[in-house]
């Protein structure tokens, strides 16, 4: 049963930029409080300019939203003191300290000296910067850098936090802390989180509810497991013994279903009947005489979702970054 | 109060000194080019001096007060670099979020420039007297240098956080260098604008603001305790910091859209 407050809350949220295409174009969630909300979608799909606007920096063209309650146009402050983000650059200073930008951030949250050291230490620690803590952060790695900025967003105990793409570009080690530091958070306090990614893996490992986003409009929303369960179709890989025989295996695995997107070295078809069909393309392939070095029958990805509802892969659907189809100085 | 308005320009003032402090690139030739073309000056326009009506004798007197306005160009290219620095990384999405208001940012930003402004007339006023630079006006004299030198670097650097607002880029704001140090050579630079013999010349000067900055400064050390001579100089520098805070202000207001 819903709650009667939702944390996140938007209506046919538009935002058009002067001369250019509608960023975002009538998006409708909701994301209730404690829930993980993974916001997929290429690049320049819209996600952006929607944290832009769900965070209060970007005034929407149309629609209305509320972030904790409050109007995210007329009650801008309020929004401010409830949420955290931390937006797509890691945006720091190269010549502050990691201390530095945590005494910044405390001191601007209206925190005394005592209480600011006191929480700026703790975060630092968390994010296991306690020792770099006096480095200036242009000596950072991309990882800390981006640890860092989530800490500062963290200052003032925000009841919602967003994160644009918080794991672009960090190494697996990084993206898999941070990842245990969502769900750490969601798990222990309760923090609703807003998450843009174009990773499926983390969508599908983070989230409790996805919405994915394609040219500004939600394509397709809801539970990871129920959207892919919708799609509903496995696909099968095959791995020819011989790969001259690439060819034919492809033809007999065509009988069963459309192709997808495989390796050079493999075979792959959506099954049209579904996973009972896998015995049939054993049998099919015996008969053919065709030997298989590797078969296997792969459920449906969240890649498979955004292809079902789109009509491409999310994989390589990058299309012109957002900042470049923005015309107004503060469009991101 | 960290958080209201005074605590807030001062996180901020901080915050912008200690990254121009930081930034020897940036601090270094603000020192030293205007230390360069003092001594050029100094050593090539010696006989200047000799000309019915040049006001004194050692053109080192004369020229010091260059340094202080080109000083404040320096600040300008300063405040600007690093407001475009904040609109490019993100920084300034980060601040919009706190509950920062806006005039704080700006104020802020200017404790940078007032930094820098006050360790360049330091050491334009020590290298002068080192030089054996007259001052007429004595310390107070030397105090209110500092204080207009000041005033000067921030009107300037209004001017370059203006230029960074409205474009967020950095370069906009390197381009703008040139045309300020045009400005400054098209005054009473290297005379006094009754001694400029080209009729264009001097009515150019005439106009130019920065003509006044530099009289201004010039007769604390040449004549004295001229009233006229610093009410021009403090109105001008008053009025154009004005006039750049405005400015930067609404581009501010226009580049920080927050709700």
């Amino acid at each position: 049963m819903r709650q009667a407050t939702a944390a996140i809350e938007a209506e046919g949220l538009v935002r058009e930029f002067k001369k250019g295409p509608r960023a975002v174009d009538g998006i409708d969630l909701r994301v209730e409080p404690g829930q993980v909300y993974g916001f997929l979608g290429p690049n320049g799909a819209g996600k952006s300019t929607t944290v832009h606007m769900l965070t209060t920096l970007l005034p929407p063209t149309a629609g209305s939203a509320t972030v904790g309650g409050y109007d995210v146009v007329s009650e801008g402050a309020e929004v401010r003191s409830v949420i955290g983000a931390a937006l797509q650059e890691a945006a720091l200073d190269p010549y502050l300290t990691g201390r530095e930008h945590m005494k910044l951030q405390t001191s601007l949250h209206g925190m005394n000296r005592s209480e600011g050291r006191a929480r700026g230490d703790e975060l630092l620690e968390r994010v296991g910067l306690t020792q770099a803590a006096d480095r200036r952060v242009g000596g950072y790695s991309g990882g800390m850098k981006r640890r860092l900025d989530v800490a500062l967003a963290l200052v003032h105990r925000p009841r919602i936090l967003f994160l644009d793409e918080p794991t672009t570009g960090l190494d697996p080690q990084s993206r898999s802390a941070l990842w245990d530091e969502v769900q750490r958070l969601a798990a222990d306090r309760g923090v609703t989180f807003f998450l843009t990614t174009q990773y499926l893996e983390e969508a599908d490992l983070l989230a409790d509810r996805v919405g994915i986003i394609h040219h500004g409009r939600i394509v397709a929303e809801g539970d990871p497991d129920a959207l892919k369960a919708e799609i509903g179709r496995p696909s099968v890989e095959a791995i020819p013994a011989e790969p001259a025989e690439r060819p034919r295996v492809a033809e007999v695995l065509r009988r069963f279903g459309d192709p997808v997107a495989s390796s050079p070295k493999s075979v792959a078809v959506r099954l049209a009947g579904g996973e009972t069909q896998l015995a049939e393309v054993v049998r099919a392939l015996d008969a053919e005489s065709l030997a298989v070095e590797h078969l296997q029958l792969h459920a449906p990805t969240l890649d498979d979702v955004f292809l079902a509802k789109t009509g491409r892969s999310l994989e390589g659907a990058g299309e012109e970054p957002e900042a470049s189809r923005a015309t107004e100085p503060a469009a991101a | 109060m960290s958080g209201g308005l005074a605590g807030q320009v001062a996180t901020l003032a901080r915050r912008s000194a200690t990254r121009t402090l930081r930034q020897p690139m940036m601090l270094v030739p603000s020192l030293l080019f205007p230390l360069l073309l003092l001594a050029v000056n100094t050593g090539g326009l010696d006989s200047a001096t000799r000309l019915p009506g040049f006001p004194t004798n050692s053109y080192l007197t004369f020229a010091l007060a260059i340094a202080f306005v080109q000083g404040a160009l320096f600040a300008a290219n300063s405040a600007g670099n690093n407001m475009a620095s904040d609109v490019e990384t993100g920084f300034l999405s980060r601040l919009s979020l706190t509950p920062m208001r806006r005039a704080s940012l700006l104020v802020g930003q200017l404790g940078g420039v007032v930094v820098l402004g006050l360790i360049q007339a330091a050491t334009f006023l020590a290298a002068g007297i080192a030089a054996g630079a007259h001052f007429e006006a004595g310390v107070p004299g030397a105090l209110l240098i500092v204080l207009l030198s000041v005033l000067i670097s921030v009107a300037f650097g209004a001017l370059g956080a203006f230029a960074a607002l409205r474009t967020g880029s950095g370069e906009a704001v390197q381009g703008l260098f040139p045309l300020m140090f045009a400005a400054l050579f098209l005054s009473s630079m290297a005379l006094p604008r009754d001694l400029i013999e080209t009729d264009w010349f001097r009515t150019v000067a005439t106009w130019n603001p920065v003509s006044y900055m530099l009289e201004g400064i010039r007769s604390l050390m040449i004549t004295g305790w001229d009233g006229e001579a610093l009410a021009l100089a403090f109105g001008c520098a008053g009025g154009l910091a004005l006039i750049t805070l405005a400015a930067a202000s609404a581009a501010l207001r226009t580049r920080m859209t927050r709700t």
